[in-house]
Parts: structure tokens; sequence; C-alpha cells
């Protein structure tokens, strides 16, 4: 099969394993697309960890300790599919606390209130779960799978992040205000969060049907999904263009595409504490893997 | 090492692929096993295997060479012969 033959392939539905030949553009394609992917999952657990200790219940605390190590488990799963396609995991670790690879925009900001938590488990982890559900069609099948396994966790999380949610929303004024304000500090970031609407057949990740959505669709879903959610709950999402056409579509104020930018290549509010944070984790718990690989080996 | 991890979701059910973890040795292995694939009770048994046991075989068909219909369900047409058995013993139509 020729790479043309092999797209051919791809984009009706062929799936492609491990062990199969496949052009080396798709294979860096793959390993680009999914190393980034377990990035955001080990990055994304960072704004989350900052609240463990002051998670306002017992419950909450256990919950949210859950949530991570689900998390932290998936960049695992995820890893070891990019290791499979030649990148090994320390190598992937070295990039990213090197800041060579990206991680996902939303895990580059503060989380300021609990309120921020509680939106980040409701919303961002929605718009999260569009992207992941749309990748159980991945034209690479090992990645497809882990998928399964990945969005039945996210269901649980996402349950944890409408729970916290409606707890805050029917307290006292003081925490509605919390959540209100986490929604107009998270709404520029959501909006961003599935790349520029470029079209489908220009995106080099669509084109090898690695991913099978367009930006802008999966955007729409998450319009869709959640803009009445938000609005049910008696909360305003802080875009005055926001509203829905009478043929379903959603129209908005463009999202600040250079802060998105700006944000994913390094430049983050949080990027350089998150990834300090990583770098000193990994040359703490050194001698633990020492420790371990000498014991085992 | 890489470790194949094979689950199976309900007691009587076939075990099925559940992903591979990286791990020192086979009771590391386990361990992950458990933490990945354990935690919410969503195993009744796993099995862990080097990845190196594993023979993987493509392509398992055995070749057509010959009529193999007698293997399969679709090699067995009864329906012209139950009607003639049945029009012999003369119980044609009642059942």
């Amino acid at each position: 099969m020729n790479d043309t033959e092999f797209q051919a392939y791809v984009q009706e539905g062929g799936q492609v394993e491990t062990g199969d030949a496949m052009p080396d553009d798709y294979r860096k394609a793959l390993i680009k697309f999914i190393e980034m992917h377990g990035n955001s999952e080990l990055m994304g657990v960072l704004p989350e960890r900052e609240w463990i200790l002051r998670a306002p219940t017992l419950q909450r605390k256990l919950a949210l300790t859950a949530k991570v190590q689900d998390e932290v488990g998936h960049s695992q799963l995820i890893y070891r599919v990019v290791e499979d396609l030649g990148k090994p995991r320390e190598a992937c670790l070295e990039d990213l606390v090197a800041g060579k690879t990206k991680f996902h925009n939303v895990f580059h900001y503060p989380t300021k209130t609990w309120g921020d938590v509680a939106v980040i488990a409701w919303l961002v982890d929605a718009a999260a779960i569009i992207s992941q559900k749309a990748l159980l069609k991945c034209s690479y099948a090992p990645y497809a799978r882990i998928m399964k396994k990945i969005c039945w966790e996210e269901s649980f999380h996402i349950l944890h992040g409408r729970d916290c949610i409606l707890a805050l929303m029917t307290g006292t004024d003081e925490q509605r205000e919390l959540v209100q304000e986490a929604v107009t500090r998270w709404w520029g970031p959501l909006m961003q969060f599935h790349g520029n609407p470029i079209v489908a057949e220009d995106d080099p990740m669509y084109h090898w049907r690695i991913k099978s959505q367009a930006n802008e669709d999966a955007r729409q879903q998450f319009l869709d999904g959640y803009v009445p959610q938000i609005w049910e709950l008696g909360l305003t999402v802080p875009d005055p263009k926001l509203r829905q056409r009478d043929d379903g579509v959603w129209e908005y104020s463009e999202p600040d595409w250079d802060e998105l930018k700006h944000v994913v290549t390094g430049h983050g509010p949080k990027t350089e504490e998150r990834l300090g944070f990583r770098r000193w984790s990994r040359e703490e718990t050194a001698w633990v893997r020492r420790a371990v690989l000498a014991d085992a080996a | 090492m890489i470790f194949e991890v094979f689950r199976q979701e309900r007691e009587g059910q076939p075990f099925q692929h559940g992903g591979s973890l990286e791990a020192p040795n086979l009771a590391f292995a386990e361990t992950y096993a458990r933490e990945l694939y354990g935690r919410r009770d969503e195993s009744f048994a796993l099995w862990i295997v080097p990845r190196e046991s594993v023979e993987e075989v493509l392509d398992p068909y055995v070749a057509d060479v010959f009529d193999r219909d007698y293997r399969r369900v679709d090699g067995y047409s009864l329906k012209v012969k139950l009607k003639e058995a049945r029009g012999r013993a003369g119980t044609a139509g009642t059942g």
C-alpha cells in the first residue's frame, strides 16, 4: 500500500494496528497527537491536585483524589500507546518538562476558588469528553480501544462535576457567585479548547482520520449540550453575541486565537509553575524508581 | 517489560484485551493492573501476560482447499430432506 492508498484506506474506515506497515507521516502525526493527549492528562491533574487539601468536605476530597488517580492512569495508558509507536515514555516526560511538547490550553490556567474546580470538572471535562468520544473512531485501533476505558471513567467525572455545581448553586448567594465568577473566567479558554475552525479537509489529523470530527463541530456540540444547562441554573455566559440560530447553529464572538496560541506554546499564567512542579516531582521521586527497578531486576 | 492485560468483565464471559502496561516484573504488573482495571470492581478476573509470550497469528483461516461446508451451519440444508421424510412417513403437513 502506498501513502495515497493508505490514506484512502483509513478514510474509508480502515483501522491500523501497531505492527502494520504505515507511512512515516502517519506515525509522526499519531505520536504528536497522542503524546499531547497523554501530556494533557498528566498536566490536567495539577489544577485539581492543588485543591485536594482544600476540598470542602471529606467526600469531595476523596472524589477529587480518585479523579486525579484516574487521570494519571489515563496518561499511563496513553503514553503506552505512544511508546508502541516508537517514542519511549521517558522521552515523552523529558520533552514535556523541557517545554518541547504541548498540552491542552485549559491546564495552563489557575484555579482560584473551589468554583473553578467545579467548573473544570463540569465544563472542561464536558468539552474534553466530546473530543474523546470522537476518538473512539480513530483510525489507529490501539488508541481507539484505550479511549473506551477512558470515556467510561470520564462519565463519573462529569457527574462529580455536576454534583459539585449543583451543591454550590443550591447554596448561599456567595456560593452561586463563586460559580458565576468561575464560568466567566473559564468561558474564553473553553471556547478556544476545540481549536480554530480549520476546515476539516485542511487538518492533517483529519486527513489520516486520527481525528474524525472537525474542530467547529466539536465546539457546536459543546454549546448545544451545555449552554442550555448553564442557562437553566440561572448562570450567564460572558458573550453578548452567543445565541442559537433557527437552524440550530450557535453564533458566538470570535474566540481569542492569539491567546490560545500564546498559552499552548508555553506562555500561560501557570505554565512555568506547573512544569516546574513536574520537574521537581520527577527529581524528588527518582530514587524510588531507581530502588524499585534495582529491586525488580 | 511490557505486559498485555486481558479482562473478564463478568464471571463466565470471555476475556478481552484491556490494554498494556509497563512494569519491571510480574509482581508490579499485577499491582498496576489492579489499579488500572480493578478500581471500580469493573473486572471479574484479569490475565496478565508478558508481551513476548503472546504468539500472534495473523490470517488464521485454514485455506478452503476442499469443500469444507460440513464444518459450518450452512453445510446442512435439511428442508428438502425433511419434507421427503415426512412424505414417506405420511406425516406431511402436521408439523
